[in-house]
Order: structure tokens, then sequence, then C-alpha cells
């Protein structure tokens, strides 16, 4: 088993004829993922690798190839028209890798696509990998093997660093999730954490986090509470200076100022092991199993 | 990006909120003219792009335009948070019955723009928080309906007291949230919202912060920057498309991705180094980037070493490879270089460095190591 993306997963890639598009559906045909589509507003008709059509619209890879999922290669500028293009499509599950979308678009986007029944990944994420099965974004395929670990992360290098140095330790993955940092994004950890919980296939989980915000710190609230699986944490950025802060408004909502010192006390608390360095991570996750 | 307090009450007056506007002075003189033209007493505040600054010493109430000029004297050039003073607002001092505060900022827990307002406004607002919670109130707005009248009025009521005053502060929040959509603000906050002696409500200092992703659709916005108030070195960075943060240390570090850029700076520290920048190229780089990160660290004389730390996902080793090649010829570089190169294309990569005569390392610890004990001396 794997979360979110298997073997059934029929992919089609917003962006495909674009530099970064071509290039990682490339890359995901070869790792096995089932690409059925691309779409190119004005490329219709013509195929890409000689055996991928192309459409103009979302609708139509849905209706003529029956894609189930969606990834977004767009720019910022048309990136939350191509999430709304998705959900109208009736796509289930939408990953957005693009960097740099607007946040007030996502505080549209989101209800939209919850509102449509979809998932959203993303954006500005590596997207996901379920080791030998799919992948779906960016996240190199070699860098990981199949396995009882599965792992979400806000960042997504530091996700490669880790399951990288698993690999090394000759543990693999279920399925790796990129959910990215943007303020306002689609899936979180919380999320991730209830699918690793229901999957019978993982039997622990790497959870890296970042400083800013208090998603760790709910999210370990949330371990406590709902995960009986045992959990491995790491924080970066644990010797980031603070920022010249300006306003009140981002203390005052969330009583936080999310340093690392923060959310590693709250992963302590709540029962996950934290490692100090991303290798680190490889010795906890061996005693965990 | 951050804009400036005289900046922000432009784009709140430009939509009608009532803000007594002064004029920005750069010398004492001018400070001086302008008190002389406003009448009356003046504040002069120091612009920069720093919270505290009235508990700095920044923020002065001056009686008589002499005054104003002597307070201007004493503010530029002052040193507020790493940050000098080049500029300082003259605004006609307000007759203050009470102090309220109302902002609206992206809220990633409720993933919407929310707004916070208080009686208790004034500059120890973040104690009140802490302190006395219930004296905030909190009214997520779903931006695709907008800010409703109702909304905005029942806030208003847990201002003021007085009807004339609740509408006014009413349309106040109606054009906040205005002016929070239509500059592309991740923040914006009036504080102290003000009720004078004779009822009137103003806008008597403001703050915005700038979602930088709005800016490629916001000329105008962008067109608020202040290079001058932002480290060169910071600005040539943020040209280049690469972000970049000036640290005290002297292992300059070049990595893609912002959670293994903090990764890396964590393990020079764990290592016993001190990292002399965060330093991330972003993903789909092209060689230029790499060009251009090399430039910005090298200028900088305490860099002992330098360290790439590259994962290739949609970062392309060789285009990194190709870049520090590149760039080598280009700059003279006097320090060691310590390359990290793993993910997408490495085997081009390891080639492309190879040929050039730079080894590339595969393990971040053992490269991180190196790179510290180079920078200390401690390795050839």
């Amino acid at each position: 088993m794997s979360i979110f993306i298997d073997k059934d997963t029929r992919l089609v890639v917003q962006g495909i004829t674009g530099r970064d598009g071509s290039f990682h559906a490339k890359q995901m045909i070869e790792y096995g993922t089932q690409v059925v589509a691309g779409v190119t507003p004005g490329k219709g008709g013509q195929t890409f690798e000689g055996s991928v059509p192309i459409f103009n619209t979302v609708a139509e890879a849905v209706q003529e190839a029956g894609a189930n999922t969606s990834v977004i290669y767009v720019p910022p500028a048309f990136a939350a028209d191509a999430m709304f293009e998705a959900a109208d499509a009736g796509i289930e599950f939408i990953v957005c890798i693009t960097e740099g979308v607007p946040v007030l678009d996502m505080t549209r986007v989101r209800p939209y696509v919850q509102e449509k029944g979809a998932r959203l990944l993303g954006p500005n994420c590596p997207g996901l990998l379920s080791a030998g099965k799919s992948k779906v974004g960016i996240i190199p395929g070699h860098i990981t093997q199949p396995g009882p670990v599965g792992l979400v992360s806000k960042s997504g290098t530091l996700t490669y660093e880790v399951v990288y140095k698993l690999k090394a330790a000759g543990i693999g993955t279920t399925t790796c999730v990129g959910i990215g940092g943007d303020p306002i994004n689609g899936t979180s950890f919380i999320d991730c954490l209830a699918a690793f919980e229901a999957d019978p296939e993982t039997k622990a989980i790497v959870m890296l986090g970042e400083i800013g915000g208090t998603d760790e710190q709910e999210a370990a609230a949330y371990v406590r509470e709902n995960v009986t699986k045992p959990v491995v944490g790491f924080i970066a950025g644990q010797t980031a200076p603070p920022g010249r802060r300006m306003g009140h408004a981002g203390a005052i909502i969330s009583g936080s100022a999310g340093t690392a010192e923060e959310k590693i006390t709250a992963f302590r608390e709540n029962g996950i092991g934290v490692a100090q360095r991303p290798v680190d991570v490889v010795d906890l996750i061996r005693e965990a199993l | 990006m951050n804009i400036h307090e005289y900046q922000a009450k432009e784009l709140l007056a430009a939509q009608g909120i009532p803000v007594p506007m002064g004029e920005v002075a750069t010398t004492p003189e001018q400070a001086e003219e302008i008190a002389r033209r406003l009448g009356g007493p003046v504040m002069v505040k120091a612009q920069v792009h720093a919270g505290g600054r009235g508990k700095a010493g920044g923020v002065k109430f001056c009686k008589t335009p002499e005054d104003a000029r002597e307070k201007a004297r004493a503010i530029l050039g002052m040193d507020i948070k790493g940050l000098t003073v080049e500029k300082v607002l003259v605004a006609p001092a307000a007759d203050i019955a009470t102090e309220a505060y109302v902002g609206i900022i992206v809220d990633r827990a409720s993933k919407m723009p929310v707004f916070m307002v208080s009686s208790e406004g004034g500059i120890d607002i973040e104690e009140v928080a802490a302190t006395n919670p219930e004296a905030i109130f909190k009214l997520p707005v779903d931006p695709r309906y907008g800010l409703l009248p109702h909304q905005a009025y029942l806030m208003a009521t847990r201002l003021y007291q007085d009807p004339r005053q609740q509408r006014a502060a009413a349309k106040i929040l109606q054009q906040l949230y205005a002016a929070f959509i239509d500059a592309g603000a991740s923040l914006a906050e009036i504080n102290p919202l003000i009720s004078t002696p004779d009822g009137e409500v103003l806008a008597i200092d403001a703050k915005f912060n700038i979602d930088d992703n709005e800016l490629f659709r916001k000329p105008e916005i962008e067109a608020l920057r202040d290079e001058s108030s932002e480290a060169p070195a910071e600005v040539q960075a943020r040209e280049a498309g690469l972000t970049f943060i000036k640290l005290d240390g002297d292992v300059g570090c070049v990595v893609n991705g912002a959670g293994l850029a903090m990764a890396t700076m964590d393990l020079v520290k764990y290592y016993g180094g001190e990292p002399a920048n965060f330093l991330d190229i972003g993903g789909s780089s092209n060689p230029e980037k790499v060009v251009n990160a090399l430039k910005i660290i090298t200028s900088d004389s305490a860099v002992k070493a330098i360290l790439f730390n590259i994962f290739g996902g949609i970062t392309r080793t060789d285009d990194v490879a190709n870049g520090i090649v590149t760039a080598t010829k280009m700059i003279d570089i006097n320090v060691p270089i310590v390359i990290r190169l793993t993910g997408t294309n490495e085997e081009i990569a390891v080639k492309i460095l190879a040929d050039a005569g730079f080894s590339a390392m595969t393990d971040m610890d053992e490269a991180v190591q190196r790179a510290v004990a180079l920078a200390k001396g401690e390795a050839q």
C-alpha cells in the first residue's frame, strides 16, 4: 500500500510542453507513472514523446484519457487558474509544483477545491512518490526504494536528503510527501499523518518541519491523540537568525514565534523522537522499527 | 516586501481613510520647514523597516518647528535594529482620546484573511494579546465575498460605543480591507486608530507587509520598494532571483531549497563552524544563478571557505556544475570550494566538474565537516 498515489494513478501533466513540465514528465514516465495526458492550451492534438496525447483543456484529458490526478508546472501567474481548472474537470488529486503563487490566490483556490471534493497538494512543493509504484512531481526516483517508512515534509530538498540517507542504510519508504512551506496549502502534516496511520504497510513515520508558523506544533498534538505508529521528527532552522519583524498581527494571531526550539519541545512533549542532524533520522527510525 | 509608514498611509488615504499625512524629510532643515507649513505641534517619526521604533527613541513629539529640526537631527542617522534612519516623517500631532488596534493578516491556521480588532490599541498591543486575549476580537473573512458590511459593523461595535464613531470605524475597516487586497498584502494594520476629543476617528500609524509573490502583477507596489533601506548584497541577490541573508560567520553556503539551506547552516554550526550566509538558489536554476551566487558570496571578505550543497530535484545538478565552472573562470576566487552534488543528472555534473579539475562529494555531513575545517585553516 501507499498513500494518495499508486499504480492506478492516471496522471495529466498541466504545462507538459514547458521546460520543467517536459523534463519531469519524462522522468515520471521512466519511473513507471501512468502519464495518460498532457495539457497545453493551443497544442491540443499533438503528442508528447510520440505517445502521450496533448489536450487544450484538463476537461478533455479527463474525458478522453481518463485522467484522475493532475500535476501543475505552469508559471505563478497561471497557477491558480490551473488548480481551478483541474477541480472543475473532476480531477480527484491535484499536485501543484509551481513556486511563487500569491497567497491571496490560495485563499480562494483552497475552499474551491475542497468544495469540489478534490485533494490539493502544494503549491510550492516537490510532489510525492510511492516507491516502486508511481511518482508525481519532481522527487528524483532513484533516491528511495520500497520499504516501511512514510515520510512527510515541508521542504523538498531536505526530503531528498533524508530518504537518500535512509536508502543508504537499507531502509525504504511507502510514500514520501512534500507538502510545501507556503502559508496556505492544500494538504497538511495532519492529513498525511492520518493517511499513514491508516496505511497498513507504513510501520513508522518521519516528519520534517522548519521554523515559522504552528503547523508542527499542531501535528505533534495530533500524533499524541491519534497516531499509534512511531514518529520521528527533524526541524530545520535551529540557527536561523530572528527576522526584523514588522507589525504585531503575526504574534497576536498565533501566540507563537514559530522558533525551532518551540517546535522541538512540542515534538518531545508529544512522544516524537527528535533528530539533531538529518542523518540521525536513520538511527531513530531503525530503533522504531 | 516591507514598505515605510508614510507609504502605508498613502495606501490608506487612497482608499479614503482619514489619515493626518504630513511629509517626509531627509534633513533637519526640511523637517523644520514641513513643521512650519503644517502649523501646530508635530510628530517626527523614523522611517525604517523595523518594529519598536518608538521604544528605540525614533518617534518624538515636537511643539515648535525649531524643536522638530533638533529632534529630526537626533533621529536621522540613528541606528534602529541594525538599520540606519535615512528619512523621517513629519506629521501633525493629533489630540488623542482613545487608541484602538485594527489589523488584517493572512492566517496560516484558518487559511483565510483574519481581522483582529481591539479597543486597547497602542504600543503594548502584543502584551494585551498575551495577558488579556479576550480584549482582541477576531473575524475571518472569506475572500470570495470580501468583508461584508455587517461584519465591518460588528467589529466597529467592539471598538466604539458612540454610533457616529461606529459608523466611521465600519467604513475604515471596509477601506482597510480594500487596501489590503489591492496591495497584495499579507498584513495590514492601523495602530493606533485613534479617536479625538471631538469624536473624530483617525489612522495615526500603519504597517503593511507585501506578499513578494504579488509583485509581478503589481508594478505600482513594487515601485514603493526602498533599496536604500536594504543591504546591498540582498538587493543584488533578489535581482538575480536568489534568496540571500547575510550572517556573521565564515563558511559561505550555496544551497538549493530553503529547508536544506537551513539544515546546512544548522550542520555547519553542529560541526563547530559559523555560516556566513543563508543562500537559496531555488529550483529551475540556470548556470547564471550560480555565477551570481558566487559573486555575492565572494564579495564578503569574511568568507574563508565556500560550501555548495545541492540535492537536485527540479534543480539539475549539471546546471549547477556548469555555473561553478563558468564562475571560476569569470571571477577570482581565493578561498577553497567544497562541492556536494546529488540527484538529477549527477553523473553529467560530476563529469563536468572533473573535466574542469574539481572533485565533488556526495555526503552532506562529510562536505560540511570539510568546509568547516578549511575555513578554520585546519585542512588543505
